[in-house]
């Protein structure tokens, strides 16, 4: 099966991050830049099916150029080669031109299965799957906690989810090809190895420009996006309260709080 | 006026909380419309409760496919809704579901989406607070009418009685929309508590909890108080408690009334989904644990004496 994974960088959601003061845009420059974590689920969710279906894994970047850092880390699980969409035209690109980049990429590879994490940790959007399946006309299962693939031996497969809802879960499926979103439930991703470190630095990846893919600069990044953030502050930093150390009575200051604040 | 549309969800036959917030918020800014999507009859169970709250019309686009499909069919049904009555804007829930409608919702209509608004003016300004609640952002769909996703609890829902017109919509689905077919819904059971994005008060719990056998502890407070039950990363990747029910970074984002942090240390990723609370208390042994930075009130000791202790006081006081 031809799978392909859908990796961000994201600034390190447990650090400071900020927007940039001149146009609005994710800083990403001053901050220490990351795999957005929910997709190394996807990624190691790709190598178990691979593992079993066998196939090819290709990881599917759109970002700068620093964002190559990020797609060696993701070869270093495993994954056998990438493709880097990178053009600077694309900054500041909305979820819509982004959906729109990564559907023309998509089709330079021509997946069965395409996985991603259900949300970016600096974004979480949570649209791109379905926006995704929506361009391509392609089935989306979409917040997975188990996934299942029974191939029918002719290179497609049926592909199954448990999806949580609020009252419980779905059960979910689809023919190939699908884009399909996971959460941090469904597995517990590997530690690149050695080995693996040393061979993702021989791995080939494809870096495609805006012209490779066919689609007009003005489409995409600010100027093409179809929202814009009119401006950004910082939320004043919540201040502490009052702390008392509980010396056998901390339960009932605690109520005594509640009350005075009319909780009870 | 023009209709501003809100896209109604249910659960368990109920409204959500979140439409009634929507259809409060959308009388600021036109007159509301209620959007049901489902199987037939789904309308005729919720339409007294849509009335109530102020909504003039409610659309019923009711087609068996609308419910055992993943939200394609609905995303299907409303854009050509959107196309007939041309909105002033539409109003979804910043839920799982509510989200997956408006991207794709987004994609047919070539129109912009702005996700977990907490806030809309007249004039199509939203509002978002981004990377943990830290940063408070003003945006505007540019192309297009103001398609947003509203986050649970960001107003308080209040009554404004209306006559709801029910105005059937025609349904057509088409293949390309039927391609998820969902085989199974299971209800999990969840007992009385509120829901916890929903909720006006969450009691959360962490590594500091110890046991799965000692989240009793932090129900019970949680059901003293009429609210939900929360627990953070460290105490699902512990086995405490189930992973819907995690709050932070990876989980829901809350923003409660009053929110109870009980043996959380309070690391970034946890703050994210809880920072906007109004009232924050915390409960650890640890003087120096980053959650006393955000709380209101904190007391430094022992959860697993300080709770049963004040749990026994709020009973006292009944």
């Amino acid at each position: 099966m031809n799978i392909v994974v859908l990796v961000k960088q994201v600034p390190d959601s447990g650090a400071e991050r900020n927007l940039r003061s001149d146009d609005n845009t994710v800083d990403r420059e001053s901050a220490t830049n990351v795999i957005n974590e929910m997709d190394e689920y996807a990624i190691e969710e790709a190598l178990r099916i691979q593992e079993a279906h066998g196939g090819e894994v290709t990881v599917l970047t759109m970002g700068p150029e620093r964002a190559g850092e990020s797609i060696r880390k993701a070869l270093s699980m495993g994954p056998d080669k990438a493709v880097h969409v990178v053009d600077d035209a694309l900054h500041g690109s909305d979820a819509l031109a982004t959906s729109k980049v990564l559907a023309a990429a998509l089709g330079t590879v021509n997946p069965d299965l395409i996985l991603c994490g259900a949300e970016s940790t600096d974004g979480r959007v949570q649209v791109m799957p379905h926006m995704l399946a929506e361009r391509m006309g392609i089935a989306a299962l979409t917040g997975a906690r188990k996934l299942t693939v029974d191939t029918d031996g002719a290179g497609g497969a049926t592909l199954t989810i448990e999806r949580q809802t609020e009252e419980g879960y779905e059960v979910v499926t689809a023919s190939t090809p699908a884009v399909v979103s996971v959460w941090d439930t469904i597995n517990e991703p590997r530690y690149p190895s050695f080995k693996g470190i040393m061979a993702a630095k021989k791995k080939p990846v494809t870096t495609l420009s805006l012209a490779d893919l066919g689609i007009p600069a003005a489409e995409v990044g600010l100027a093409g996006a179809y929202s814009a953030v009119v401006e950004h502050a910082k939320r004043p930093p919540r201040q502490g309260g009052t702390k008392v150390v509980d010396e056998g009575d901390g339960g009932v200051k605690l109520v005594e709080f509640l009350a005075s604040e009319k909780f009870v | 006026m023009a209709e501003v549309l809100v896209v109604v969800e249910q659960a368990g036959g109920a409204v959500k909380k979140v439409t009634l917030e929507m259809l409060t918020l959308a009388r600021e800014l036109g007159t509301p419309a209620a959007v049901v999507l489902g199987a037939p009859g789904a309308a005729a169970a919720v339409v007294d409760k849509l009335a109530e709250y102020g909504a003039a019309t409610v659309y019923a686009a009711e087609h068996e496919d609308l419910d055992g499909y993943l939200v394609a069919p609905k995303a299907a049904a409303l854009a050509d809704l959107v196309r007939q009555v041309s909105p002033a804007a539409v109003l979804l829930g910043s839920t799982q579901e509510g989200k997956e409608i408006a991207g794709r919702l987004a994609v047919r209509l070539d129109n912009g989406l702005l996700t977990d608004v907490t806030g809309l003016a007249a004039d199509g300004t939203a509002t978002q607070a981004i990377f943990a609640g830290s940063t408070i952002v003003t945006s505007r769909v540019t192309r297009g009418l103001p398609l947003v996703t509203v986050r649970p609890n960001s107003l308080t829902p209040t009554p404004a009685p209306a006559e709801a017109k029910v105005s059937a919509v025609e349904v057509a689905v088409d293949g390309s929309a039927k391609l998820a077919r969902i085989v199974e819904r299971v209800a999990e059971a969840k007992g009385a508590r509120p829901e916890l994005t929903e909720a006006s008060v969450v009691v959360s719990g962490g590594r500091g909890v110890g046991s799965a056998e000692n989240f009793k502890q932090v129900e019970e407070l949680a059901d003293l108080l009429g609210g939900a039950v929360g627990a953070s990363r460290a105490a699902v990747d512990s086995g405490f408690y189930p992973h819907q029910f995690q709050v932070g970074q990876t989980g829901k984002t809350v923003s409660p009334q009053l929110y109870i942090a009980l043996g959380i240390s309070g690391a970034i990723q946890h703050r994210a989904g809880m920072q906007t609370s109004k009232v924050i208390v915390a409960v650890n042994k640890d003087p120096e644990a980053p959650i006393f930075e955000l709380a209101d009130f904190g007391v430094v000791g022992d959860l697993h004496k300080v709770v049963p202790q004040a749990a026994e006081e709020i009973r006292k006081r009944r």
